[in-house]
């Protein structure tokens, strides 16, 4: 097997072949790293690249393996974006105020992913915080699409999908706060899952907005997900927010048998402005794939989906600018040195750390929050929540699962949107009502626009029914056949 | 909706935020551009809806309270710009 043919693996694969000692984890991890060394240039996906602890924990999964004690990830090269803490290894979140931040523990995933026998090989680009969705407010480097060059990967977790989508690690660890996974998963035409609200551990991940983030897996087939996800799926004590419910295994749970589940169709979603038609097109051909497949397809609606955009961008950042005052220069991170007095030393030390974005957010949700602004917009946009909690409970007593595209336009250029918010905002529109209700949601490859650009299939469901989705999605992956297709991206030989 | 540069600054006043004379105006039009796509929510009718902040329905999460392994002091001060005493060091309060 090429060194090109290990990086390009699926998990499952590599851990067939690893079992059976057809290749060895430390062939496998060092093909991977000399891959990231050859094409980061182009894709800029990393933040950190842990080649020597990688070496060492595939000499261990070898060990383990020959021992016949490994755990299921023995040997499996993977990287996490860098918001997930790890023990020893600096964790950046993309800010300049964490540039030097060495967490003193790992986080719960991470402990997890550890003693499953997971190799990590690095830590990932993203937007700043994990505020925005093109991985361009990151503070050190601009990602690019493995697909396209000239283009965002999505964001905010757009240096895993890029990294997995390019065979750079066999998979990734993402977070989504409103579409953070999903989103550029679809623009890298790869998988990517954000399990319901309290299903993984959020213990250890640098806090954006607490009621709505949740970390999850970013694949290249959905078979990966489903092991991912039970790999960090599962209650943890120090999360007060995860919850005591029995993890199945997501992977015994896939098939091609969906006659048994209903798929709804939300009619707001399909008049949605700003709609690209190939992007309708690429869906509604989902659709039909689907229903061939035996899927039996109902029109529903949800009626507060216009609202989502407003009221998401009104509780995320107020959640936002509460926990991000935690960044005071005293603790942990950034400070200005030159400050005169306290105040002084806040001030500074939070302007020079933050960037433009973050700062946005915080102004946004203190504005929200503060006093004769906060019924208006803050308790509304909440108010606005419950009501799209309710379009959700009442579709699912129709349907199973929620059809939808992930984004409403395939990847855009770099620098499009920079300089205009509230139109990156927008783009966020099919995604963040899933975390404004709590429920699980997936994207899934299903198709190419213009110039090959990827596109995503979205499918939600009920919470804690991932099963439910991860077989949808697997079905649909079998029927749809578009697996497999990768970018070209030239190596630069060092 | 109108978002002026003393707005800017009273609320980067209250987040603890500096924002140089340059930026304001881009900051002020970007907020107000948001604020007002927010104006929207106002049209829906919310008279009797809770508000929600929890998506998924738990009770509160209780814990025994005993004695347990934490972080050691010198790991939790290993980050902190300046330390002394296995205390945190700040500029000075008072003026």
């Amino acid at each position: 097997m090429t060194p090109a043919d290990l990086c390009g693996l699926t998990m499952h694969e590599a851990c067939d072949l690893l079992k059976k000692r057809e290749i060895s984890a430390t062939e496998l991890t060092d093909a991977v790293v000399e891959r990231i060394r050859n094409i980061e240039p182009r894709i800029d996906a990393y933040i950190t690249v842990t080649d020597q602890s990688a070496r060492r924990q595939a000499e261990a999964a070898d060990e383990a393996i020959r021992a016949g004690n490994a755990g299921p990830l023995a040997g499996i090269p993977v990287a996490v974006k860098d918001l997930i803490c790890t023990k020893g290894i600096v964790t950046t979140c993309a800010s300049k105020m964490l540039e030097a931040f060495v967490p003193p523990y790992d986080a719960s995933v991470m402990e997890k992913l550890n003693n499953s026998g997971a190799v990590m090989v690095g830590k990932l680009n993203m937007d700043e915080f994990a505020m925005g969705s093109s991985t361009e407010n990151s503070g050190f480097k601009i990602t690019r699409n493995p697909w396209d060059l000239s283009r965002i990967p999505g964001g905010s977790s757009g240096g895993s999908a890029a990294a997995v989508a390019a065979d750079m690690c066999l998979g990734a660890l993402g977070s989504d706060t409103g579409g953070s996974i999903r989103q550029p998963a679809s623009h890298c035409g790869v998988v990517g899952l954000k399990p319901t609200y309290g299903r993984v551990s959020r213990y250890g991940l640098v806090a954006f907005a607490s009621s709505l983030d949740q970390i999850g897996p970013i694949t290249r087939d959905v078979t990966d997900a489903a092991i991912l996800l039970s790999a960090i799926a599962g209650h943890d004590p120090r999360d007060s927010t995860s919850v005591d419910r029995p993890v199945p295994d997501y992977r015994a749970a896939l098939s091609t048998d969906i006659r048994g589940l209903t798929f709804g169709i939300p009619a707001e979603y399909r008049d949605a402005e700003g709609m690209d038609p190939q992007v309708s097109s690429a869906v509604e051909a989902a659709v039909r794939t689907l229903t061939d497949a035996g899927a039996k397809c109902v029109d529903i609606s949800l009626p507060h989906t216009e609202h989502a955009v407003a009221a998401y961008y009104l509780i995320a950042p107020a959640e936002a600018s509460s926990n991000l005052a935690r960044y005071d220069g005293v603790k942990y991170g950034y400070r200005n040195t030159e400050a005169g007095g306290l105040k002084q030393m806040y001030n500074r030390t939070r302007s020079e750390g933050f960037g433009a974005e973050v700062k946005r957010r915080i102004l946004l949700g203190t504005y929200a929050l503060s006093a004769g602004y906060y019924d208006a917009y803050y308790k509304k946009a909440s108010q606005i929540r419950t009501l799209i909690q309710r379009d959700f409970a009442a579709a699912f007593t129709r349907c199973d699962i929620i059809l939808a595209p992930t984004a409403p336009t395939p990847a855009f250029q770099i620098g499009e949107k920079v300089d205009d918010p509230l139109q990156m905002y927008l783009s966020d529109i099919f995604t963040l009502s899933a975390n404004l209700a709590g429920i699980p949601g997936l994207s899934v490859p299903c198709g190419f626009a213009r110039g090959g650009l990827p596109v995503g299939l979205q499918m939600m469901a009920n919470h804690f029914a991932e099963a439910d989705l991860l077989k949808a999605a697997y079905a649909f992956e079998q029927a749809a056949g578009i697996n497999g297709k990768k970018p070209e991206i030239a190596e630069d030989t060092a | 909706m109108k978002i002026t540069k003393d707005e800017v600054q009273h609320v980067a006043e209250l987040a603890r935020l500096e924002i140089a004379d340059a930026d304001v105006e881009k900051f002020a039009r970007t907020l107000a551009d948001i604020l007002e796509h927010a104006e929207s929510l106002g049209r829906v009718d919310t008279t009797d809806v809770p508000p929600t902040a929890h998506a998924v329905e738990i009770s509160n999460a209780f814990r025994q309270d005993v004695v347990a392994k934490h972080l050691e002091n010198e790991a939790a001060l290993g980050n902190a710009p300046e330390s002394e005493a296995g205390s945190f060091v700040v500029p000075k309060v008072i003026e």
